[in-house]
């Protein structure tokens, strides 16, 4: 007869997040973002502490999965949005999510100017090369070459111009602590962005300054793929103009992580 | 309390601090920047937030973050700001958390110029952004009023949850007068329910103005069209002078009626019985106190500092019970009050 061991718990769902069914199409990595996000909250103990800003996109019903106060932004809008919630609740933590179509296109000012004044308020940015939401257009960070419904020959830089680097570009502003790029196309990857994640929402508590953590990501449906072409199609195409990597890590955050 | 000579737009920015305004979110626009600097030096030193925004798009979503989190704030901004922050005034209204908002109107379209105007009446009283919504909008025409209405606007907006806006014009925002202030009191946190505090010992809150089904956003709506039918009901001012034995009713708002008081300081002793009506809630508009005093009255003449926008709610008050006349002035540019007494003659000489 075999031998009965102690029941122990190896894996279950982080009260962080809702136990719903998801509305993410197969393949989507919203949903592995969303647990990773729940998860830190969970071990850093901040539900009842933490707001979220859902944006305008495919993530737009954030606010069903992660189980903390949310808002629900205007297209662009959630880094201002967050803006106002912090200075008035400085002991909040509170994250914008936010797609490449909201954060580097129609809310790249409010962005910019979020870090520029180093609010200490995280950003989790879900870069996936594509307007997800409307159907498959061109985002500020399709790839050159990339065909979208609104690139149908392909992202032609003459006319279109070029991707944007968010990490890089934000990485130049004096208020912005921590800017990181990750990925999530294997539990490798995986363990490496909820670290991250982890660390964005320390440096806010720590109240050090602007932290943004991008997600190099995925669309199956969009970029008409089954999801694990699409992981392939991140790795050979994304990762050579994303690189992914640590684009500032501000001297002060150095020291919080060396502590930890 | 004594009184103290102020500034329109400072008496609006210390109006909102003895409120309780507890954030300021604003963008540098002209006539109304005052507000921003005032507010750049009193609120920090209050403890209370301030942010000078990057644009009037981030300041009124950065009101709305606040807002959202159950503070007392506020926004100020004039015309071409204003049509900027109409997105997320929408949005306000249908997430419903109070806002107070001021606009000093100036001369437009377009960038147009500096100078008083009250061009966007359309635009504050009819919504302005996208959707089916209605905010309060109050309308004073001396310093010393636009000072109880930005604190009157606060209490509304807790009142209804909804957009309260203040409609004042450069005339206003730039002119010292003598005003009486209320007590500095610290601010006020009734208990907010629905606001975004963090969950703690509650089930968490959600503020959304998306309803992807049709039948449960129409919920949304009718409760939104009952909560301002509450405000038609109860919040409707309105004041009138000398409209008792007047032949003519003059129906103005803000820096017109202003003027048009004055007119009628020279009009009387000429012999021409004139009166003023002159709505302080522009939304929801006075209606039937309008017909009333315009049945007493032979004629009515709207005077306005645009092309005649208010001009279609008092139509839509007095129909067609009496002949309505329309004087004027766009632009910025600002009528004597002899101009007025000539539209009045004018008027009356037809009848």
């Amino acid at each position: 007869m075999a031998e009965v061991k102690e029941e122990k718990i190896v894996f279950q769902r982080p009260k962080a997040l809702c136990d719903v069914v998801t509305h993410y199409c197969p393949g989507c990595l919203h949903g592995v973002v969303h647990r990773v996000i729940a998860e830190v909250i969970d071990e850093l103990g901040i539900q009842e502490i933490t707001v979220g800003i859902a944006p305008v996109g495919c993530s737009v019903l954030a606010y069903n999965y992660i189980a903390t106060d949310f808002a629900e932004a205007a297209h662009g809008r959630a880094p201002a949005m967050a803006t106002g919630m912090k200075r008035v609740h400085p002991e909040l933590v509170v994250f914008t999510y936010q797609g490449d179509g909201d954060l580097a296109a129609i809310g790249t000012n409010e962005l910019i100017h979020a870090a520029t004044r180093g609010e200490n308020i995280t950003t989790i940015f879900i870069n996936n090369a594509i307007y997800g939401m409307t159907g498959g257009q061109m985002a500020p960070t399709t790839l050159p070459g990339q065909v979208t419904t609104s690139t149908p020959r392909g992202r032609d830089t003459k006319l279109a111009g070029f991707p944007v680097r968010v990490c890089e570009l934000v990485s130049t502003l004096e208020g912005a602590a921590y800017i990181v790029r990750r990925s999530a196309y294997n539990p490798s990857e995986i363990r490496k962005l909820k670290a991250a994640i982890k660390t964005a929402f320390q440096v806010q508590m720590a109240g050090l300054g602007y932290s943004l953590v991008e997600v190099v990501s995925n669309c199956p449906t969009n970029w008409g793929m089954t999801p694990l072409e699409s992981l392939k199609w991140l790795q050979e195409n994304m990762l050579a103009y994303y690189p992914l990597g640590d684009y500032k890590v501000k001297d002060s955050v150095k020291e919080l992580m060396a502590k930890k | 309390m004594a009184k103290v000579l102020m500034k329109g737009n400072e008496a609006i920015a210390e109006a909102a601090i003895r409120a309780g305004c507890e954030a300021y979110f604003g963008y540098p626009i002209t006539p109304q920047t005052e507000v921003l600097e005032y507010m750049s030096a009193r609120m920090p030193e209050l403890g209370r937030a301030f942010v000078q925004a990057e644009s009037e798009l981030a300041a009124v979503n950065m009101l709305y973050g606040a807002a959202c989190t159950g503070a007392r704030a506020m926004t100020t901004t004039s015309s071409p700001g204003f049509s900027l922050m109409q997105e997320g005034l929408s949005y306000i209204a249908c997430s419903e958390v109070p806002a107070v908002v001021v606009n000093v109107m100036r001369g437009g379209p377009g960038l147009g110029n500096i100078q008083p105007s009250q061009a966007d009446y359309l635009q504050m009283t009819k919504g302005g952004g996208h959707g089916d919504y209605s905010p309060i909008v109050l309308a004073p025409s001396t310093v010393q009023e636009t000072v109880n209405l930005v604190i009157l606007a606060f209490d509304l907006a807790d009142k209804y949850r909804q957009p309260v806006y203040v409609i004042a014009d450069g005339m206003i925002g730039q002119m010292m007068e003598p005003v009486e202030l209320p007590e500095l009191k610290p601010p006020q946190r009734p208990e907010r329910p629905w606001a975004l505090t963090g969950a703690k010992g509650r089930p968490r809150n959600i503020i959304t103005s998306l309803q992807l089904d049709p039948p449960t956003l129409e919920k949304v709506n009718l409760r939104l069209q009952e909560i301002y039918r509450r405000i038609r009901e109860n919040e409707q001012r309105h004041e009138e002078y000398m409209t008792d034995d007047a032949d003519l009713l003059v129906v103005a708002y803000g820096t017109a009626a202003r003027i048009v008081k004055t007119a009628i300081s020279k009009a009387r002793p000429q012999g021409l019985k004139v009166g003023l009506f002159r709505p302080i809630t522009v939304n929801p508009y006075p209606y039937d106190a309008l017909r009333k005093a315009a049945d007493r009255a032979q004629r009515v003449l709207v005077v306005e500092l645009s092309a005649g926008q208010m001009l279609e709610d008092v139509r839509l008050a007095v129909m067609d019970r009496r002949p309505i006349h329309f004087f004027g002035k766009m632009g910025g540019v600002v009528p004597m009050p002899e101009d007025i007494v000539d539209a009045m003659n004018k008027v009356m000489a037809e009848a």
